[in-house]
């Protein structure tokens, strides 16, 4: 082992082995967004708001009530799933048959509310859960628990998902409406209520992702922007509605920041991933795993 | 309205607004009418790709750009604003160019387009942020104050001076926009939005025609970048770049009508205003109460208004559009008989 450490910088490894970490906090919250993306057609630009809203009732049960945090996670994630029903009833259905930019920009506009509606109930304020967990030290390299914890309950999250779509007749139903819109209609399958099931969905993984992140990042209205548009990004890069790709480029995605953080600032390691990407939509527009037609 | 009325309705209009600093000086109010008039112009510069269903969430970065650079090249190397406004446009086009002709030329659109231009005012933002050493990072940036020529620095103390130059490049946007609008562009862009392979198949240039607004967009983006730096001497990464000011502009053009040429503007006199009254009403206490209710107003106005207030006042205003249409009609029936 030592010998193996000897031959890679330790810094490299660690680098390495904390982008997988990220990786997969990463593939979660991509793949709430690649759901609701590949059934409903839908961009929720609003995404990581939904997920900073999450954060911020994490803080609030566990802070303020004094709940554990074991209780307060599925309070929140069926608080997050409830919001993203609501999202999809309030804006999106009216709007299923208008522009898809049109979508895209009313999203942007619950994007604002979200924001500013944080801003206006809860401050500008950082705040953190004030749970400090350990930290790995394995040979001469650390690792944050909270990441370890994370990436493991985003592969449980993810394995889950995957039942849910391809062992149960809902599953099922959904992944139809994906390959055709209108026949399902006719096949006695009921649209309105499977996008509203899907919306539920991504807003859990959405809910799921905040009780994960809340451990690592400090809450404030702003920390949406901070991973939104990656998210976004690497659901492009894997192709729309494309989980496996979403979940391949999540980890390229956080390999770039993770290696591009090592060698220089953390910006750069995002500028680096953003080039990437501009890139890569060049060299394969319709997503990392796309068939050749 | 006839043609003449038109124009003479334009030429009081504007006559009114160039007295006016000569008349009313309270230097408040001409903050504010300078800020609408700046933020108009940006918000016209968006609008020009938007209504052809170009929606980019990349102008933060072309705005970015154009204060940026004039400010780094006026503080590191003594370069007046009257070069440095130039370069920081060309700097913009120049992005424009690299990430549109690959999205053009591949057919990138929709969602796709939105993603890629939303990566690109990513990356400016990140540059700017990690490039602390020079930029000031999100502290902020100042550009020094001119010890010499005021003229040859674009620094004036005096808000009259900003007001008419911010009152000139407004016009400037608004007359680009009508010149489009009179093009041979904008039928093959608006066939292009239609229907990208028709418009390919009856012979537009696609590539081209997208480009050439996009590169035209940018760099008026870019200007209004560099006019927004030198009349608030003060700039952040925040307030000039990034994502939220791209959805700024789209939802300020949207409110007040992407389709018709003073859309933009009225959709930035609603929008500061609003920002405006709520902050001298509430003090403190408004912090976010503005952008709360632009979010809710977006997304009542793409459910319900999706032509924005000007656009929809303008339609009910004048149902007798229909003539022109039908006029349109006969001539394609004399040009193409059987059509």
């Amino acid at each position: 082992m030592q010998a193996f450490l000897d031959i890679f910088d330790i810094y490299l490894l660690e680098a390495v082995i904390n982008g997988i970490l990220l990786g997969g906090v990463l593939a979660l919250l991509a793949l709430g967004l690649n759901l609701i993306f590949g059934v409903i057609d839908v961009t929720w630009i609003c995404y990581a708001e939904l997920v900073m809203i999450g954060m911020y009732a994490m803080y609030f049960i566990v802070q303020y009530y004094g709940l554990s945090y074991f209780i307060a996670a599925p309070f929140t994630i069926l608080l997050v799933a409830i919001l993203g029903a609501a999202l999809h009833y309030l804006v999106i259905a009216p709007l299923l048959t208008a522009p898809p930019i049109n979508q895209l920009l009313a999203t942007g506009g619950v994007l604002f509310v979200l924001q500013s509606f944080a801003t206006v109930a809860f401050g500008i304020d950082f705040r953190n859960l004030g749970i400090r967990l350990p930290v790995l030290a394995f040979g001469d390299m650390n690792f944050s628990y909270a990441r370890l914890l994370s990436f493991l309950a985003a592969l449980v999250g993810m394995v889950a998902v995957y039942l849910f779509m391809t062992r149960t007749f809902t599953g099922t139903a959904i992944r139809a409406i994906s390959q055709d819109r209108q026949i399902m209609a006719l096949m006695g399958v009921d649209t309105k209520r499977m996008y509203l099931i899907t919306s539920a969905l991504g807003g859990a993984l959405a809910g799921l992702a905040a009780c994960l992140l809340v451990l690592q990042y400090d809450v404030h209205p702003f920390v949406g922007l901070s991973f939104g548009p990656i998210t976004f990004l690497i659901c492009v890069l894997g192709g729309l509605g494309n989980f496996i790709g979403g979940f391949i480029a999540a980890f390229v995605f956080a390999e770039i920041i993770s290696l591009g953080g090592l060698f220089s600032d953390l910006e750069w390691g995002y500028v680096l991933a953003f080039a990437f990407f501009i890139v890569m939509m060049f060299i394969r527009p319709a997503g990392l795993l796309a068939r050749r037609r | 309205m006839t043609r003449q009325g038109r124009l003479a309705a334009w030429a009081v209009g504007l006559a009114a607004l160039v007295a006016l600093p000569f008349v009313y000086r309270d230097p408040y109010h001409l903050h504010i009418l300078v800020l609408i008039l700046i933020w108009s112009f940006a918000y016209t510069s968006w609008s020009m790709m938007g209504r052809f269903g170009l929606v980019s969430l990349g102008h933060g970065g072309f705005m970015g750009i154009g204060a940026y650079v004039t400010a780094l090249l006026w503080n590191h190397l003594g370069w007046s604003p009257w070069i440095g406004i130039p370069i920081s446009m060309v700097a913009a086009g120049a992005l424009a160019l690299i990430v549109g002709y690959p999205c053009f030329r591949f057919r990138i659109t929709g969602h796709y387009f939105v993603l890629v231009t939303l990566a690109l005012s990513g990356i400016v933002l990140q540059v700017i942020t990690a490039t602390r050493d020079y930029t000031g990072g999100s502290l902020g940036y100042t550009p020094n104050r001119a010890s010499g020529n005021k003229l040859l620095a674009l620094q004036f103390d005096d808000k009259t001076t900003w007001y008419l130059i911010a009152l000139g490049v407004w016009l400037f946007g608004i007359v680009v926009w009508h010149w489009v609008d009179r093009s041979m562009s904008r039928y093959a862009l608006e066939a292009i939005s239609e229907d990208e392979d028709a418009a390919a198949a009856a012979g537009v240039d696609v590539t081209a025609e997208k480009l050439k607004i996009t590169l035209l967009s940018a760099l008026m983006t870019a200007l209004a970048g560099a006019i927004y730096c030198q009349y608030q001497m003060f700039i952040t990464p925040d307030t000039v770049s990034g994502i939220a000011v791209s959805l700024q502009m789209v939802f300020a053009a949207i409110v007040g009508g992407l389709f018709v040429s003073l859309g933009p503007t009225f959709g930035a006199v609603i929008t500061i205003l609003l920002a405006e009254t709520l902050r001298i009403g509430f003090g403190t206490k408004a912090v976010g109460w503005d952008n709360l209710v632009y979010g809710v107003l977006l997304v009542l106005f793409i459910i319900f208004l999706p032509k924005g207030i000007l656009g929809s006042v303008l339609d009910r205003l004048k149902p007798q559009r229909k003539g022109p249409r039908a006029h349109e009609q006969e001539a394609v029936q004399i040009a193409r008989p059987g059509a």
